[in-house]
C-alpha cells in the first residue's frame, strides 16, 4: 500500500491541534524529544517499511525545497 | 598478566633443504593457525587433502580475544571431531538481559526451543579453542603444521603460487596450487596481493578486560545502557570458563588509550560495576572498531578467509563465527576442485556467499555500534526515545540494539535450486540445516546433525519416508526418517522443522546448507539440483 497523502482525518484541525498542544509548555529540547518518541510510535503503528521510506522522502523534500529557496534568496 | 597458554617448537622441514630448481609442490597452503586456519585445515584433511599450515608465531595467543562461539560453529566443530570438547569446557548460555540505568528493560532467549544438540552459544576463551584445534591437527598426519614460518613474498604463476617463507634457519620457497590466507585483520598476504581493505572506523573507544573472580552472577549476557556505575555509556558483562569474566566498557572518543589502559585506572571503574574489588586482571585491551571487507575474497589462487577478508565490531559475536563459516564454506568446494569433481568456477560461489554474509555482518554490527555510540545529537535523542519506550512497549524493546547475535546467513547463491513446490516452513534453499532429535535404528537417541555426519558430511539427501526409497545418484549420502530402515522422528520435531510430509526430501550440501528441496523428488530433478550445487551447471 503506498503512502496515503489524501486527507484522512474527518477534522484535520483537531489532529493538528492535538500535536500542537502536545508541545505546549515544552522547551525546544523537550519538544525534539517528544517528536522523536512520536515518530517511533507512529512508524511502528504503520509497520510498513516502504510507506515509512516514502514518508521520509516526502518530509525530506520539504526541507530540500526550503534550503533551495534560502539559497536563491541569498543569491 | 599476559599468559602464553601453549608453546610450540619450530622444526626444520625437508622442504627447506631442497635445491631452488626442485622446489616442493603442495596442493594447499593455509597461512595462519588461528581458529579459522586450523578449522579449515582439519576440514580439508578429513576430506582427504594434504595441507601445509604455516604460522609466523610459535605459541597460542595472548588474552582471550574471541569468546562467543555460536551453535553453527559448534556444529561445524562437531564435524571436525572437537565440538564436545569445546562444549565441555565452555560456558553454555542462551539468555541475554538488557538494562537501562538500574532497571532491566527486557531479556531474550536465543534458543527457546528444546531438541537441538548444541546450545545457542558457548563462551570459551579463544586460546582454549585454538589449543583443542591444534590437538586435533596433531591427530591428522595429512596436516603439516609449521610454526615460525612467515610468508614474506608471494608470486602468482599461471597454475600455482610461489611462496617465500622466512624461518629461524633462513628463507625457503615452496609452490602451492592454492594459498588460503587466514592471517587475521592485519593480514600481510592481503598487502602482498595489493588488495584494499576499506570501511568505516568508529571513533568511540571501548575498554575490554578479562577479570578473574568468583561471582554468583548467572551465565547470561548482561548489557547496560547508561549504568549507574558508568554514567552515560554502555557496559557488557559475560562469563567465561575458569571464573573469568569479560567486561566491556565504552569510553569516550577522546580518552587517552595509554592512560585508560593502566590497571590502576581500570580497577576503580570495574570495582564500581561489580560492587567490590576482589578480582584480578587477566587481560586489558583498548579498542576502536572497524567494519570493513575486501571487495574480492579470491585473488587468483590466493583465497582470503576470516578476519583477513572482513572485520566487524564485536557486538554480535560475528568475528570468529563468521570466519568459521568461511572455513566450512570453502573446505568442501576447494576439496572438489582439487579432485577435479567440480570446476574451478565453484570457488566463485565462496566469494558470492561469504562476501554477502560479510556485508550482512557489517550491516548488523554497524547498526549495533551506532546505537551504542550515537553519531549526533539527534541519533542520541532517537536512542533515548527507544530506551524510554522500551519500558512500556514491545516494539520499543525490539528496537533496542545491544548487539544482534550471529546466526548463519541465508545464501542467495547460484548453487541453490529454487523451490518448485509449495512450503509453509522449513529451511529454504541457501539456509543451513536445522537440528532435531531423532532415534537411531536401535532406538538410541541422537540428533539430525549427527546423522548428517554419519552419512559422510557430503552431499546428502534428507528423506522423509513414504515407502518407496528412491534410487540415489552415486556418491550421495542418505539420511532417511521413518520406515523400517530409517531414523524415528519420535518427537515429530524433524517433520515440523522441515515442514515435511511423506516423500519430502532436502538435498544438503557438504557444509550442511540446503541446496534444494522437493515434495516428491524425481531422479532427473535430483541430478539437476546436485549438478547445480556442485557448480557443474
Amino acid at each position: 500500500m503506498p503512502l496515503s497523502t489524501a486527507s484522512n482525518f474527518a477534522k484535520p484541525d483537531d489532529a493538528f491541534r492535538a500535536i500542537v498542544e502536545a508541545h505546549r509548555g515544552l522547551n525546544d529540547e523537550q519538544s525534539a524529544d517528544l517528536d522523536a518518541a512520536l515518530v517511533l510510535v507512529l512508524a511502528n503503528h504503520i509497520g510498513d517499511l516502504d510507506v515509512l521510506n516514502e514518508a521520509i522522502a516526502l518530509a525530506k523534500r520539504r526541507m530540500l525545497d526550503a534550503s533551495q529557496q534560502q539559497q536563491q534568496q541569498q543569491q | 598478566m599476559v599468559q602464553t597458554k601453549t608453546q610450540f617448537g619450530y622444526r626444520r622441514h625437508p622442504d627447506q633443504d631442497r635445491a631452488s630448481a626442485n622446489i616442493a609442490e603442495h596442493a594447499v597452503v593455509v597461512v595462519g593457525a588461528g581458529p579459522v586456519g586450523l578449522s579449515l585445515a582439519i576440514d580439508l584433511a578429513q576430506r582427504g587433502q594434504s595441507v601445509v599450515l604455516l604460522d609466523d608465531a610459535d605459541r597460542i595467543g595472548e588474552g582471550s580475544r574471541a569468546i562467543c562461539f555460536s551453535k553453527r560453529s559448534l556444529e561445524f566443530w562437531d564435524r571436525l571431531g572437537i565440538g564436545q570438547r569445546m562444549v565441555d569446557k565452555g560456558v553454555v548460555w542462551s539468555v541475554g538481559k538488557i538494562f537501562h540505568g538500574e532497571q532491566q528493560l527486557y531479556q531474550f532467549n536465543l534458543l527457546p526451543e528444546q531438541g537441538h544438540k548444541r546450545p545457542a552459544f558457548i563462551n570459551l576463551q579463544q586460546f582454549y579453542a585454538e589449543a583443542y584445534l591444534v590437538d586435533r591437527v596433531s591427530e591428522l598426519p595429512a596436516i603439516d603444521l609449521r610454526w615460525r614460518n612467515k610468508v614474506t613474498a608471494l608470486e602468482p604463476r599461471n597454475d600455482r603460487v610461489a611462496l617465500t617463507i622466512q624461518t629461524p634457519d633462513g628463507p625457503y620457497r615452496l609452490n602451492a596450487q592454492y594459498v588460503i590466507a587466514c592471517d587475521g585483520a592485519r593480514s600481510s598476504l592481503r598487502q602482498m596481493v595489493g588488495a584494499e581493505f576499506a570501511g568505516q572506523v568508529f571513533e568511540d573507544q571501548f575498554l575490554i578486560a578479562d577479570v578473574k573472580m568468583t561471582a554468583a552472577f548467572p551465565t547470561e549476557r548482561w548489557f547496560w545502557f547508561d549504568p549507574p556505575f558508568h554514567a552515560g555509556r554502555s557496559a557488557l558483562l559475560h562469563k567465561q570458563p575458569d571464573d573469568i569474566w569479560r567486561i566491556d566498557l565504552q569510553l569516550n572518543r577522546f580518552a587517552d588509550p595509554a592512560v585508560e589502559k593502566l590497571p590502576e585506572n581500570v580497577r576503580p571503574r570495574i570495582a564500581r560495576m561489580l560492587g567490590h574489588d576482589k578480582f584480578d586482571f587477566e587481560w586489558i585491551s583498548l579498542y576502536k572498531f572497524q567494519c570493513r571487507r575486501m571487495s574480492k575474497f579470491i585473488h587468483d589462487r590466493v583465497i582470503f578467509a576470516g578476519d583477513s577478508a572482513h572485520q566487524v565490531s564485536p557486538f554480535g559475536a560475528r568475528g570468529a563465527n563468521s570466519g568459521l563459516e568461511d572455513a566450512e564454506n570453502l573446505a568442501w568446494k576447494l576439496d572438489r576442485v582439487l579432485r577435479g569433481t567440480s570446476p574451478e568456477a565453484l570457488l566463485e560461489s565462496y566469494h558470492i556467499e561469504r562476501s554477502a554474509a560479510a556485508d550482512e555482518n557489517i550491516r548488523e554490527s554497524t547498526r549495533s555500534t551506532d546505537f551504542m555510540a550515537p553519531n549526533s545529537h539527534q541519533e542520541a535523542r532517537l536512542r533515548k526515545a527507544v530506551l524510554s519506550l522500551a519500558k512500556e512497549t514491545e516494539f520499543g524493546k525490539r528496537m533496542v540494539n545491544a548487539g544482534r547475535l550471529s546466526t548463519p546467513s541465508v545464501y542467495e547463491t547460484p548453487l541453490s535450486t529454487a523451490d518448485g513446490d509449495s512450503w509453509r516452513g522449513g529451511p529454504r534453499p541457501g539456509a543451513s540445516m536445522l537440528d532435531a532429535p531423532v532415534a537411531g535404528l536401535r532406538g538410541e537417541p541422537m540428533f539430525l546433525t549427527e546423522a548428517f555426519i554419519g552419512a559422510g558430511t557430503r552431499f546428502t539427501l534428507l528423506e522423509f519416508n513414504n515407502g518407496a526409497a528412491p534410487e540415489l545418484p552415486e556418491g550421495l549420502g542418505a539420511v532417511r526418517i521413518g520406515g523400517k530402515d530409517g531414523l524415528a522422528d519420535s518427537a515429530g520435531l524433524a517433520a515440523t522443522r522441515y515442514d515435511a510430509e511423506p516423500g519430502t526430501a532436502y538435498l544438503l550440501r557438504p557444509d550442511g546448507y540446503v541446496a534444494a528441496r522437493f515434495r516428491h523428488p524425481t531422479r532427473p530433478a535430483l541430478d539437476a539440483a546436485l549438478a547445480r550445487a556442485a557448480g557443474q551447471s
